[in-house]
């Protein structure tokens, strides 16, 4: 049975890799779309587009892995997370449907680009925040009985769930943002760059709202976080934190490009370490582990395989679709 | 948890999905075209070809969008109204479907970006093979789900554990080559070819109509009208035996195509039409040639042939529902050969350009493989009913607790939302095929360009 228990870890690692992808590469698509209506219609909003038009269908389909993933290792787990959170589920795939069309639709349609563009804001904010109160609400925890969820259909809302359903959003326009300072030039930049200084500190402060929030959840957390010797490890992520904060704020004012892209995907690693340690070896807290919730051996085997070999290439074939597309954006030809 | 939830949740997976396959029906094929035709430009360096490369892949841009967006759907779907199929049948299903991710949805959005906006950045070989890659990407898509789905109707290779789970017994070779697997396969990517060139002969054959020397127009047409006269035997071939794999593994299913409530010990009849009657287990007003139903399925005339009257009632699919569905199926399918045959003979008479009678035929084909499609989807999928794991798990064991009134509300929402976002994505579709193809076709729109030169020089001299 040892064995099994490994196996699982190592499917919960694989999957959290498919989520952390998700986050962040998602994560940047969405926050333009929560950005737009900030940009200024024509060229700006136009740069900004074409800057994830190419990737944004890769980025999403590490969403679809995590969906699919979670159902084939741990069946259990997905057959009670859905359910418990039906409407923000329904909620982040419509909003998903809408800012995913609107890609094509706006240029597609001029006399109703605004519509689409509305569509493409609207859209991306209902999805995120679904995804960050879904979060909430796993985190503070869902009801089982037996092999099924037993709560009501509005179990998920709570005060903590909408934190982190706002917590979710701005840390995803601070993602959109500081993809943009690397991906654009001139106005939309500048303007990127003063979002990004702005999400920057909203994303601290949210990010610190969660972190204390989340022992008074339940005492378990509370354990997690400070007990002796653990503590000596867990404060290192906040302090880490606060660190990457400030290297963040320093790019942004030496005007580097790239650098606050990549020091905000850091930022993004705490966070979700910080998760990690909030819920491990839970995949529904207190009430399923990633064990109970195990596919048998043969069925988390039979996709190790595969992903072995498959995922790496994966990797290469994305890297090499975003090398194709660097450098900056611009506007010009066709529409 | 009712049966109202149950009933909902069932109209919403039947939407859903019947909206999903629209787009992958029509973008495995249209894959598939834009290879073909890239393969001769560069092959011929033919500027028609690599013009009506172009202009499909504006096409198919906005089809793939709508099919990623709706797919999503699809892979929550199951965990949200269904969870207890999912945790059920998970170990088995999640894998194969977990595989079509991997193999699959990675491989056609890691290229798709290539293939819509690089093609003045990467050269065109590897443009080219990025295309293929796309291409490759939907065909082994089509192979996973179709696996997937058809293990649920021909489930074999697992055990059932103390937790009532469905899993793996020992190798995954027959779990994944359930039996009827390869017909299954064979017969929908052959239904998703002949639905693209319907598509295609019916854009080929409107603008003919306006201008028959357009080289575009007259390449996409005779381009289509090959591929329908060669796909359509093909499918009837193909329909035939699937049909003949499923009497031997899901009889119930046959019977109720058939319309055959009664068993016929000597030659069943073909019911051609009729109206199921389901109260009184007959059909009215049947139009029936005698023992030609044997004859078709068993290559005898008087062979028997079981009817509903052997299955429990209570384990019997709807019939008026596979049984319409079916031919609605069929008829569509001899249509189809129809059409084949007609740009045969015009071909042979030189006609194919001229005959504005045959482009009139294959502008009202257009949607035929559409409508086929989704009937086909129906007779297979509601002819499983009552079980979503045929023989082992009733549909009315494994849907999520959910109360009634959550399901109706998303439902609701998704037919809204659908018919917005969709509808005006067809019309946009719609709206390009209206534009004449011509000679000098722009790519696709937000083209991400950079100025000229291969380095972007701006953005590496500032880091």
């Amino acid at each position: 049975m040892l064995y099994n228990y490994d196996l699982a870890t190592v499917w919960a690692f694989i999957l959290a890799f498919a989520i952390f992808a998700y986050v962040v590469m998602d994560g940047f698509d969405l926050g333009i779309g929560i950005l737009f209506p900030t940009l200024k219609v024509g060229e700006e909003r136009d740069q900004a587009m074409n800057s994830i038009a190419p990737v944004w269908d890769g980025n999403e389909t590490w969403l679809v892995l995590g969906g699919g993933g979670l159902m084939a290792a741990f069946p259990l787990a997905y057959s009670i997370i859905l359910p418990a959170t039906y409407p923000l589920v329904i909620g982040m795939l419509l909003g998903l449907i809408f800012r995913g069309v609107a890609f094509e639709f706006r240029w597609r349609d001029p006399r109703h680009r605004p519509y689409w563009d509305t569509a493409f804001f609207v859209g991306s904010v209902v999805a995120t925040l679904s995804q960050g109160i879904l979060l909430g609400a796993v985190l503070q925890g869902i009801k089982v009985e037996g092999r099924a969820y037993a709560g009501g259909w509005l179990d998920w809302l709570s005060p903590f769930s909408l934190l982190t359903g706002v917590a979710l959003l701005a840390g995803y326009a601070l993602l959109g943002s500081s993809w943009l300072i690397g991906k654009t030039h001139g106005s939309v930049q500048e303007h990127s760059r003063k979002m990004a200084f702005r999400l920057g500190i909203a994303t601290l402060v949210v990010m610190a709202a969660v972190s204390v929030a989340t022992p008074f959840l339940a005492i378990d957390y509370w354990h997690r976080w400070f007990e002796m010797p653990r503590v000596l490890f867990t404060a290192q992520v906040p302090l880490a934190t606060i660190a990457v904060g400030a290297i963040f704020f320093w790019s942004l004012k030496r005007g580097r490009e790239r650098l606050p892209f990549l020091i905000t995907l850091v930022l993004f690693a705490l966070g979700f370490l910080g998760l990690g340690i909030s819920m491990f070896p839970y995949v529904v807290p207190r009430a399923l582990t990633i064990w109970d919730a195990a596919a048998p051996e043969k069925s988390q085997i039979f996709m190790l395989v595969g992903t072995v070999f498959i995922m790496p290439l994966i990797i290469a074939y994305t890297a090499w679709a975003y090398w194709v597309f660097r450098g900056k954006t611009v506007t010009e030809g066709y529409h | 948890m009712g049966d109202e939830a149950l009933f909902l949740a069932r109209v919403q997976f039947a939407f859903t999905v019947s909206f999903h396959f629209i787009f992958p029906a029509f973008s495995i094929g249209l894959a598939s075209f834009l290879m073909v035709l890239e393969g001769a430009w560069l092959r011929t360096g033919r500027g028609v070809y690599a013009n009506l490369y172009r202009y499909w892949l504006k096409i198919f841009a906005v089809a793939f969008g709508m099919g990623v967006v709706s797919g999503i759907v699809m892979s929550y779907q199951f965990g949200t109204n269904w969870a207890v199929f999912s945790d059920k049948a998970g170990p088995v299903v999640g894998p194969l479907m977990a595989y079509e991710v991997l193999t699959a949805f990675f491989l056609e959005a890691g290229f798709l970006g290539v293939m819509l906006f690089g093609i003045n950045k990467v050269g065109p070989k590897l443009h080219f093979f990025a295309t293929c890659m796309v291409a490759l990407g939907t065909f082994i898509s089509a192979t996973w789900i179709i696996s997937t789905n058809s293990w649920m109707h021909t489930p074999q290779g697992f055990a059932i554990n103390a937790q009532g789970q469905f899993v793996p017994a020992g190798s995954w070779l027959p779990i994944i080559f359930n039996p009827s697997f390869p017909y299954r396969l064979t017969h929908v990517v052959i239904a998703a070819y002949l639905t693209t060139s319907l598509v295609v002969g019916a854009v080929g054959g409107w603008h003919l109509l306006r201008d028959r020397t357009n080289p575009g127009a007259r390449k996409m047409f005779s381009m289509a009208m090959w591929m329908v006269a060669i796909a359509a035997p093909a499918q009837i071939l193909a329909g035939d035996a699937h049909g003949l794999n499923t009497l031997e593994h899901q009889p119930a299913k046959v019977m109720a195509m058939e319309g055959h409530y009664d068993s016929h010990p000597d030659g069943a009849p073909l019911i051609l039409f009729g109206i199921p009657n389901p109260a009184k287990k007959r059909i009215d007003y049947a139009i029936e040639l005698p023992k030609v139903s044997s004859l078709i399925l068993k290559h005898d005339l008087n062979a028997p042939l079981a009817g509903l009257d052997t299955i429990r009632d209570d384990r019997e699919p709807p019939v008026s529902v596979v049984f319409w569905s079916f031919r609605v199926m069929v008829g569509l399918g001899m249509a189809m050969l129809g059409l084949g045959l007609f740009s045969l003979f015009a071909r042979f008479r030189r006609g194919l350009y001229d005959w504005p009678w045959l482009h009139r035929a294959a502008m009202v084909m257009g949607p035929a493989g559409f409508v086929a499609v989704i009937a086909g989807w129906i007779t297979t999928e509601v002819g499983r009913q009552p079980y979503t794991v045929y023989g082992y798990l009733l549909t009315a064991q494994s849907h999520s607790p959910l109360h009634a009134s959550a399901v109706a509300t998303s439902l609701l929402m998704f037919v809204v939302v659908y018919f917005v976002v969709f509808g005006a994505g067809t019309y946009y579709l719609v709206r390009l095929m209206a534009k004449a193809p011509g000679p000098h076709e722009s790519e696709p729109s937000s083209t991400p360009q950079r100025a000229t030169g291969i380095t972007p020089a701006p953005a590496l001299s500032k880091e």
